[in-house]
């Protein structure tokens, strides 16, 4: 794995995930280990994003690696026009390793081809952001001790959720059953289906998030934007049957877990937050390990 | 009737000595494929003609050009524009081989990438994409992972 980019969840293998979140576990249990001292990250927020920056950011810390970089590109040499290939290549001389986010679905791809060093993509537009597939793979991995024949529910924008998508595609080699509820118009597209069939694995589609609650091992839930409907009216009508209220867990089964990549507006109601079967600040934590694993196998210290 | 109907052919454009002929190309994208194949460019004779009747096709366009003999990457873009074409392959006026094109595996350069937001059309890079559906050509942005469907390509 040593000096490969990390651009697509699919450019690692499986056992390359497992290999990673291996090493994440071991990262848990002892999470400052200061064998990246030697070493610069270079974090790229082309566009802002807080949280992913500072996880990267904490788990380069404390690994004990140097971290330059931009948190978005305002005062930069972008602002100025520099393309996007002489930023990297400039950035390249400068660090070891990119952790880059942008808001251009193919940058991270394209940044891989021109650096000289290896990229870490978080987040390219809409396309991708393999780091948090891995750090859910994790969190289910350990709430559910193995990643294994599970029952999966994704709940909310399945069209548009890059979250979704990968994690729909990662969990494809496990013998997953997937439990899909959206509105119609936020089915899941058939680009990311195809993973699906092609293991001909079994898949449900709902419109009610009830009907799977007491089926399912992991409730992955994510955000319904309003924006994505043309129709005021029809958001409206569908937004209430998309949040998880407290009252309605009753009937889930004692190992199931609530995931969510987070920011959360208003699909999880506060009640649940102190529910044990809710994870997802957990599985925000978990992605500093994951981050760690990363950094520390593509730099090739572990 | 055949062997009269290519009679007739090479009349309305000249035969060519030694080189490549590519028939049956659709009337309305002989140009295209002209761009496409970057004929423009270089010192060997080329004729073209376009709006030739054709039995099978109505009207039809047919290239011809000198001394050239594609390599399988280099013709073989122009399916996307021409499934239908026919490669001729001439030595001494005569027919060596006849075969038709094959939609490739890869396309690079020619073809524009249909999302607004993918890299490839806000900085300087050369488009690549995979054919991941040969009948119904449906292509994959190398760098966006997003798909351009046949009714969606377009030529840069």
């Amino acid at each position: 794995m040593k000096n490969k980019s990390l651009v697509s969840i699919s450019d690692f293998t499986r056992e390359e995930h497992i290999h990673i979140l291996d090493l994440a576990e071991d990262f848990e249990k002892h999470p400052t280990q200061k064998i990246l001292q030697d070493y610069v990250v270079a974090t790229l927020f082309f566009e802002p994003s807080t949280r992913t920056r500072l996880s990267f950011e904490s788990a380069a810390s404390r690994l004990g690696a140097k971290v330059i970089g931009f948190a978005e590109p305002g005062a930069t040499s972008v602002q100025k026009g520099e393309t996007l290939r002489d930023t990297i290549k400039m950035v390249s001389n400068y660090s070891d390793i990119i952790v880059m986010r942008h808001p251009k679905e193919g940058s991270a791809r394209f940044a891989s081809e021109v650096a000289g060093v290896p990229i870490i993509n978080a987040g390219d537009g809409a396309n991708q952001h393999p780091t948090q597939t891995l750090l859910d793979m994790y969190s289910i991995r350990k709430t559910q001790g193995t990643l294994d024949n599970l029952n999966i529910a994704f709940v909310g924008d399945l069209k548009y959720g890059r979250t979704v998508h990968s994690l729909v595609q990662a969990m494809s080699n496990y013998n997953t059953t997937f439990h899909l509820v959206s509105p119609q118009i936020l089915k899941l597209p058939s680009t990311t289906k195809v993973y699906i069939k092609e293991k001909k694995l079994t898949y449900y589609q709902y419109t009610e998030l009830i009907d799977v609650i007491s089926k399912v091992d992991i409730l992955y839930m994510t955000r319904i934007q309003k924006e994505r409907f043309s129709d005021p009216m029809e958001y409206e009508r569908v937004k209430n049957s998309y949040v998880l209220r407290n009252s309605m867990l009753e009937s889930a089964k004692p190992n199931m877990r609530i995931l969510h990549p987070l920011p959360r507006v208003n699909e999880i109601t506060i009640d649940v937050d102190d529910n044990p079967q809710a994870y997802y600040f957990d599985q925000a934590l978990n992605g500093v390990y994951v981050r760690q694993a990363l950094l520390a196998s593509i730099l090739g210290v572990r | 009737m055949k062997e009269k109907e290519d009679t007739r052919k090479e009349l309305q454009v000249s035969a060519i000595e030694n080189g490549t002929v590519i028939d049956h190309i659709p009337a309305d994208v002989v140009f295209q494929a002209v761009k496409i194949l970057n004929l423009s460019e270089g010192t060997d004779l080329v004729l073209f003609g376009t709006n030739l009747d054709s039995r099978k096709m109505g009207k039809k366009g047919i290239i011809k050009v000198s001394n050239k003999f594609f390599r399988p990457d280099e013709i073989n873009k122009i399916a996307l524009v021409a499934p239908s074409a026919t490669l001729i392959i001439i030595r001494n006026f005569k027919i060596i081989e006849k075969k038709k094109v094959e939609v490739p595996d890869n396309v690079e350069e020619i073809v524009k990438c249909f999302n607004p937001n993918c890299i490839t059309n806000h900085e300087n890079i050369k488009t690549r994409f995979k054919v991941i559906d040969k009948k119904e050509l449906k292509l994959q942005c190398h760098y966006c992972e997003k798909i351009t469907a046949s009714e969606n390509v377009e030529f840069i």
